[in-house]
């Protein structure tokens, strides 16, 4: 028996998760930021399937064929736009940190120092 | 046509956002000293735009004490469709409550904040669109885009000024809130996905619809929505990022991040409290068994936070999380007369909150080295007035008659009287507020008692400007405790409106809306197709 398309997206979705989230989970602002990422189109990929999934089905009324949902198409392009801007900041954060700390730790500390104490 | 009149829902979000663009066309100082010119045309914008958002946030607030609920339709889209706002009690009271919180800040930073970095009135502005915004939409997704405005801004804010601790804070705090707004993307689309709308008023009539698996489906959907709003809220066990961040942004910054709290607990009154409330159906009344414990929680933990706090900034930080634990509590007894209590006691706490931010750093720019560290040091440059001024806050945060905070509290306890879980509710609020009256002595005795004379005193006293500007907060205060009828009046209405949920339905669905279109949604097109 073949895989649904529903289950083969479902664990897309899940293992891109998972892996934004491990990355997340690292010490360095890098792997952190990618992580981020990840999640990020994991999350856009799941609103888009929020609108069910459909095939040969354009989001446009009035063209005699059957009718995608165009809504979450549409709620996709703004998360989109806004997790774009957001990793465009997050990155130059990323960098700003790594120059006055001397460290990419998210911590701003080396690993074998103590952390900071206030 | 529609009337100038009908346009002022849409203002309190215009008016910065263009403000905004204005200040950002005007350009930036460049961080040097030599064109300061640029730096005080910003500030006068900026104090003369907050001051027309405050007489807007006014005349809407005046408008709603009516009981009309103003629908601003975005492109005259009917509205399950088009994006609406709507401005009913409570969403003028916050945007007034914004204003009000945002002007003496703005004179405060003025003063000299805002000169530390570059486009901090721009930046300003954005956060106070966003605020705005958040207040006034009727749309869960566009509820998401204000919330990213304000906090796109907050995190440039927040690094204002810069240092190296302030990075090292900014880095955990925008990669949480990022992280809390994937999932706010996650709980948003399963919502759409079962009920097949975002908009507040419909989803309040379509979410008692959804019934069998979907609804436990639906209801993880809000739960996820939960731990977003109470993230943003500072809700035990996600409060313990808030001191560290706001402790290391810029006193000014700090003052109005008073107000960015008070959205995540706003939102989880028109999303838990009003949509997934007692109407719900199968999923009715679903976070009321946690709300209550949660909020309980966090206001014992950040009790403990403010009694073992070494730095000012940190102890403000911590009462802040405090107050948000009891407008909380007060806010899970899902009763109309509580959350009448809930609203006094946000308004009330905010404008203390903020105050206090601006008046630790004036105390502490008069200590000489030791700052804001709660130890002893060199005698303040003005201890009367700052001793009067830090007085008057703690004695309102603790909640002493006949300061505001006492009324609020008193409120709450006369709201929760009749409840089953009256005891862990009196017991909470009251031992919070004894513990945040030992904190607040310690320090206070501390700073203004505790001085050694050895230490030269070489400070001088704050500026006029900076004084007046914190004196407004808390005088803002003593305000409400003067006021307390007509705004218990005003609480109590706003309270009834935020539970008549038919009347909200009819004011933003009108005729077409409602039952018409429920049988359509949520959209599954033609099932034939179905790959």
């Amino acid at each position: 028996m073949m895989p649904s398309m529903e289950f083969l997206v479902a664990t897309g979705i899940g293992w891109i998760a998972a892996c934004g989230i491990w990355l997340m989970l690292r010490g360095r602002t890098f792997p952190v930021v990618l992580g981020l990422t990840v999640l990020g189109y994991a999350v856009n990929v799941f609103i888009f399937a929020m609108g069910r999934l459909w095939s040969n089905a354009p989001p446009i009324v009035g063209s005699g064929q059957p009718i995608a949902d165009p809504l979450p198409q549409a709620l996709v392009l703004t998360a989109i736009v806004i997790g774009f801007a957001t990793t465009g900041f997050v990155i130059e954060l990323a960098l700003r940190s790594r120059y006055e700390s001397d460290t990419d730790h998210v911590d701003g500390e080396p690993e074998d120092q103590p952390g900071p104490t206030t | 046509m529609m009337g100038l009149l009908d346009q002022l829902p849409v203002m309190p979000v215009l008016l910065p956002s263009l403000t905004a663009i204005v200040l950002l066309l005007i350009g930036d100082h460049g961080g040097g000293e030599h064109n300061l010119r640029k730096l005080v045309l910003s500030s006068h914008i900026s104090i003369v735009s907050a001051l027309i958002g405050l007489v807007i946030a006014i005349q809407l607030m005046v408008q709603a004490s009516d009981g009309d609920l103003m629908v601003y339709r975005m492109g005259e889209w009917p509205a399950p469709f088009g994006i609406v706002l709507v401005v009913d009690r409570l969403s003028a009271m916050m945007l007034v409550l914004t204003s009000l919180v945002a002007l003496p800040v703005l004179l405060y930073a003025s003063g000299g904040w805002s000169g530390h970095g570059r486009y901090f009135h721009a930046l300003f502005q954005f956060q106070l669109m966003g605020l705005n915004g958040a207040f006034v939409t009727g749309d869960l997704f566009n509820l998401f885009v204000f919330f990213e405005v304000l906090l796109i801004a907050s995190y440039v804010l927040m690094m204002h000024g810069l240092g190296r601790e302030r990075l090292r804070v900014g880095v955990h705090y925008v990669v949480l809130n990022l992280s809390a707004s994937a999932l706010f993307l996650i709980g948003v689309a399963l919502l759409y996905a079962l009920t097949g709308t975002l908009n507040m008023a419909d989803l309040a009539l379509r979410v008692p619809l959804v019934t069998g698996p979907d609804a436990v489906v639906l209801q993880v959907a809000a739960l996820l929505l939960l731990v977003v709003f109470g993230f943003k809220a500072a809700l035990a066990p996600l409060s313990v990022w808030l001191p560290a961040t706001y402790a290391a942004s810029s006193a000014p910054v700090a003052a109005l991040f008073a107000i960015m709290t008070k959205v995540g607990v706003y939102a989880i009154w028109r999303v838990h409290g009003v949509i997934f409330g007692d109407t719900a159906g199968a999923s009715a009344n679903l976070v009321e068994p946690l709300l209550l414990p949660l909020a309980v929680a966090t206001s014992v933990l950040a009790v403990l936070g403010a009694l073992s706090a070494q730095t000012l900034p940190r102890l403000v930080a911590w009462l802040t999380v405090a107050s948000v634990g009891t407008l909380l509590i007060a806010l899970g007894l899902f009763e109309a007369p509580a959350w009448s209590a809930a609203m006094y006691y946000m308004a009330h706490s905010t404008l203390t909150g903020a105050g206090l931010f601006l008046l630790i750093e004036l105390v502490a720019a008069q200590r000489g080295e030791v700052g804001s560290r709660i130890e002893p040091a060199s005698p303040v440059a003005q201890p009367a007035l700052m001793g009067m001024m830090l007085l008057l806050a703690a004695a309102s945060s603790i909640g002493l008659p006949p300061l505001p905070g006492f009324i609020g509290k008193l409120m709450l306890l006369q709201a929760s009287s009749g409840h089953a879980q009256v005891v862990m509710v009196w017991a909470a609020v009251l031992l919070v507020g004894f513990a945040t009256m030992l904190g607040l002595a310690r320090a206070g005795s501390t700073l203004f008692w505790h001085v050694r004379s050895d230490l030269p005193s070489g400070a001088s006293g704050a500026s006029a400007p900076l004084v007046a500007a914190t004196g407004a907060l808390l005088a803002l205060s003593v305000a409400m405790s003067i006021f307390a009828a007509p705004l218990q009046r005003y609480t109590q209405a706003a309270a009834a409106q935020l539970l008549d949920r038919d009347a909200y339905a009819a004011a933003v669905l009108g005729e077409q809306g409602g039952a018409a279109a429920r049988t359509t949604r949520p959209y599954t097109g033609d099932r034939g197709t179905k790959p």
